[in-house]
C-alpha cells in the first residue's frame, strides 16, 4: 500500500513504489504538484523501489522543478540510493526530437522513390533476360534439374487450379452469352464468341492472374525469405550470381510453362461451352467444333501465346524484384509478397489493355 | 527465501519423436543466485529451458515455480507466473515490425498500469544499462547482432522480474560488452534480489557471475553445485570443460 502527501513544502511518498503501484502514486502526486509549492520529496518511508518506482521519482522531479526551483530527494536508505542510482534517468541525454516531414516535401520523396525503383526495376529486368539468354548456351551455373523443379512448381502443380477456374469461367461465359444469343435465335455464335474470348482475352488472362497469386507469391517470398536469411549473400560470396542461379531457371520454366498453360486453359474453357451449346442451346459437337475452329485465326494465337509469355515475364521480374527489395525480417516477407502480387495482377491487366487496344 | 529453489524439476523427460533429449532431469535453481547452466552443445540445455516454460510440453516428470507445479497448470494462472520472469532467447526474438521502444514497452503496456510518461523513462533507462540508449526509434533489423541481444534483454529486465533466464547472452558480444552484462546481471541480482538462470559457454562469464553450475551431459544432469565444487568434482567431462576453455 502506497501513500503520499504534503508536508512543509515537502512531498512524502511512503509504502511501495513499484510497477504494481506507481499508477496511482504519480495521479495522486502530479495533483500535489499543481496545488502546492513543493521541493522537497521525503521517501523515508518507501518500504520498496524497482525502476518504475525510480522512473516516477525522476518524473515528479522534473514536473515538480518545471516551476522554477530545485527539488531533492531526502531520506532515501543505503539500499534505494544504490537502486535509484542504477535506474535514474536524470542523467541520459535527453531523447532526439524527430524531425517532421512536411507534405510537399514527402510528396517529392514518394515521386524520387517511385522513380528509383522503376530504375531497379528495369535493370533487374534487363540482367534477368540478359543471364536468361547467356543460361540457354550456359548451364554450368545453374542448378542440375533446376529448370524441372521450377516447371513443376510454377507449371504442373497450377493445373488444377487452372483446370478448375477455367471450366467455371467458360460455363458461366457461355451461359449469360447463350441466354442472350438464343432470344436472337443466334445461338449457332455461342462457339464463335467464347473462342475468340478464350483464346484472345480470358485464356491468357486468366491464367496470368492465377499465376500471379499462386506463383507470384511463392516465387516473391522464396527469394524474399532468401534474402532475409542471408542465402543470397552466401550465394554471392560463392562467386555465384544470385540472378542467374535463382531467377533465371524460374523465367526459363516460366516462359516454357505458361503458353502451354495457357492451351490449357482455353481447351478447358472451351468444355464449359460445350457443356451449355449441347446441354441448353441444342447444337450438336460437331457443329460447336468446327465454328470455334474456323473462327479463330493466325494472329489470334500468335497474340494469345505472346501475350501469356510477356504476362508469365512481368510475373516472374515483379515477383523477383519485391523478394530482392525486402526489409526487416518476417514481417518483411508478407509484405514483399502481397505487395509483388497485388503489383502482378495490375501489371498484368494493364498490359492487357495494351495488348487489347493494340490488335484489335 | 534464502536457498530456496524458484524452479525445481522433477524427472523432467523430454523427447523430440523416438529421440530422447532430457533423461529424467532433476534440478533445483536457487533463489537469488545466478545459475548457470552448461553442458556440451545438442545436451539439452535449451530444451529444459522450453520445456521448464512450456514452450515444449515434458514427456513425463514435473517442473514447479516458487512451489506451484506448473505442468498441468492452466494458461491463466501459469500465465501468472509468466509475469514474474524475464527471458532472453538465443537470438533476441525481438518483434521485427516494431521500433525498440515498442518492443520493450510491451510488457510494460500489457502488464502494468505504468503512466506513458514514466514508460518512457523506464524504457530509456533500461537501454542506457544495456548501452543502446541510442537506438531507442531504430527497427531491430537495423540492428546489429550483439545489439539485438542487449535490446532483448532491455526487454526482458523491463518489468524487473524475480528470475531472470537467459539463453546464451554473452555469445556474439565484444568482451568489454559481455563484461559489462556481467555487471548488470550481478547490479540486479544484489539490487533487486532477482534469480538469474543463465546458460553460457563463456568460461570468462562463468568465473565473474556464476554462484551455481548445473552441468549436463547428453541430456542427464552430471552437477549441480558451485563452481569450486565443481572443479572438485573430478568429474572428467566436467575437467575437460575447464581445462580446454584456459587460455
Amino acid at each position: 500500500m502506497s501513500k503520499v502527501s504534503v508536508s512543509d513544502s515537502t512531498l512524502v511518498l511512503s509504502g511501495e513504489l513499484t510497477n504494481k503501484t506507481t499508477y496511482l502514486v504519480y495521479t495522486e502526486s502530479v495533483k500535489h504538484i499543481k496545488s502546492n509549492e513543493i521541493r522537497n520529496i521525503d521517501i523515508s518511508e518507501v518500504t520498496a523501489l524497482d525502476s518504475a518506482g525510480v522512473a516516477l521519482l525522476d518524473e515528479l522531479q522534473s514536473l515538480a522543478s518545471a516551476k522554477g526551483s530545485l527539488i531533492m530527494v531526502l531520506g532515501a536508505s543505503q539500499e534505494l540510493a544504490s537502486i535509484i542510482e542504477t535506474f535514474s534517468s536524470l542523467s541520459l541525454p535527453l531523447p532526439e526530437s524527430v524531425t517532421k516531414v512536411g507534405f510537399f516535401e514527402r510528396i517529392g520523396n514518394e515521386g524520387i522513390n517511385a522513380w528509383k525503383n522503376f530504375t531497379i526495376l528495369l535493370i533487374l529486368a534487363s540482367e534477368s533476360f540478359y543471364w536468361s539468354i547467356v543460361g540457354i548456351f550456359d548451364h554450368r551455373s545453374a542448378r542440375k534439374g533446376s529448370f524441372y523443379a521450377q516447371a513443376f512448381q510454377l507449371g504442373t502443380s497450377a493445373l488444377p487450379i487452372v483446370a478448375l477456374l477455367s471450366i467455371v469461367i467458360g460455363f458461366i461465359l457461355s451461359l449469360q452469352s447463350g441466354v442472350q444469343l438464343r432470344n436472337y435465335g443466334a445461338g449457332v455464335f455461342l462457339a464463335d464468341l467464347l473462342s475468340i474470348t478464350m483464346v484472345r482475352e480470358m485464356g491468357p488472362l486468366l491464367t496470368a492472374i492465377i499465376v500471379a497469386g499462386r506463383s507470384g507469391s511463392a516465387i516473391a517470398s522464396e527469394i524474399a525469405t532468401m534474402k532475409v536469411t542471408e542465402e543470397l549473400d552466401a550465394l554471392q560470396v560463392m562467386a555465384l550470381n544470385p540472378l542467374r542461379y535463382v531467377i533465371v531457371p524460374k523465367l526459363h520454366a516460366i516462359t516454357v510453362v505458361m503458353p502451354m498453360l495457357v492451351a490449357f486453359s482455353i481447351l478447358i474453357g472451351m468444355l464449359g461451352g460445350v457443356i451449355i451449346s449441347v446441354g441448353y442451346l441444342d447444337l450438336s459437337l460437331a457443329n460447336f467444333v468446327n465454328r470455334a475452329i474456323d473462327v479463330i485465326v493466325i494472329k489470334d494465337l500468335v497474340i494469345s501465346f505472346v501475350k501469356s509469355t510477356v504476362f508469365a515475364w512481368v510475373i516472374v521480374i515483379i515477383g523477383s524484384y519485391y523478394g530482392l527489395q525486402v526489409r526487416g525480417g518476417a514481417e518483411g516477407v508478407g509484405k514483399a509478397t502481397t505487395m509483388s502480387v497485388v503489383n502482378s495482377i495490375f501489371a498484368v491487366i494493364l498490359l492487357d489493355a495494351i495488348f487489347s487496344l493494340l490488335y484489335l | 527465501m534464502k536457498d530456496e529453489a524458484v524452479i525445481s524439476t522433477t524427472d523432467l523427460v523430454a523427447k523430440y519423436g523416438e529421440q530422447t533429449i532430457l533423461e529424467g532431469v532433476s534440478v533445483d535453481f536457487l533463489h537469488n543466485k545466478v545459475n548457470v547452466v552448461l553442458g556440451g552443445s545438442g545436451c539439452g540445455k535449451t530444451t529444459l529451458m522450453r520445456n521448464i516454460l512450456r514452450l515444449e510440453q515434458p514427456f513425463s516428470g514435473s517442473v514447479r515455480f516458487w512451489g506451484e507445479e506448473v505442468t498441468d497448470m492452466d494458461e491463466k494462472e501459469f500465465n501468472r507466473i509468466l509475469k514474474r520472469v524475464g527471458v532472453l532467447f538465443q537470438n533476441g526474438a525481438l518483434m521485427n515490425s516494431i521500433s525498440v521502444f515498442e518492443n520493450i514497452s510491451i510488457p510494460l503496456e500489457q502488464h502494468t498500469r505504468v503512466a506513458p510518461a514514466l514508460i518512457e523513462r523506464i524504457v530509456r533507462t533500461k537501454l542506457s544499462l544495456v548501452g543502446l540508449d541510442h537506438a531507442i526509434h531504430l527497427l531491430p533489423s537495423e540492428l546489429s547482432g550483439g545489439m539485438k541481444k542487449r535490446a532483448a534483454l532491455a526487454r526482458a529486465i523491463v518489468l524487473d522480474p524475480d528470475l531472470l533466464i537467459c539463453d546464451e547472452p554473452s555469445a556474439g558480444l565484444d568482451p568489454e560488452t559481455s563484461a559489462h552484462l556481467d555487471e548488470l546481471i550481478l547490479d540486479l541480482k544484489h539490487k533487486l534480489n532477482m534469480t538469474m538462470i543463465i546458460v553460457t559457454h563463456e568460461l570468462a562469464s562463468i568465473h565473474r557471475i556464476a554462484d551455481r553450475l548445473i552441468f549436463l551431459d547428453s541430456g542427464k544432469l552430471l552437477f549441480q553445485g558451485t563452481l569450486a565444487e565443481a572443479k572438485s568434482s573430478n568429474i572428467e567431462q566436467i575437467d575437460r570443460f575447464f581445462s580446454v576453455g584456459k587460455f
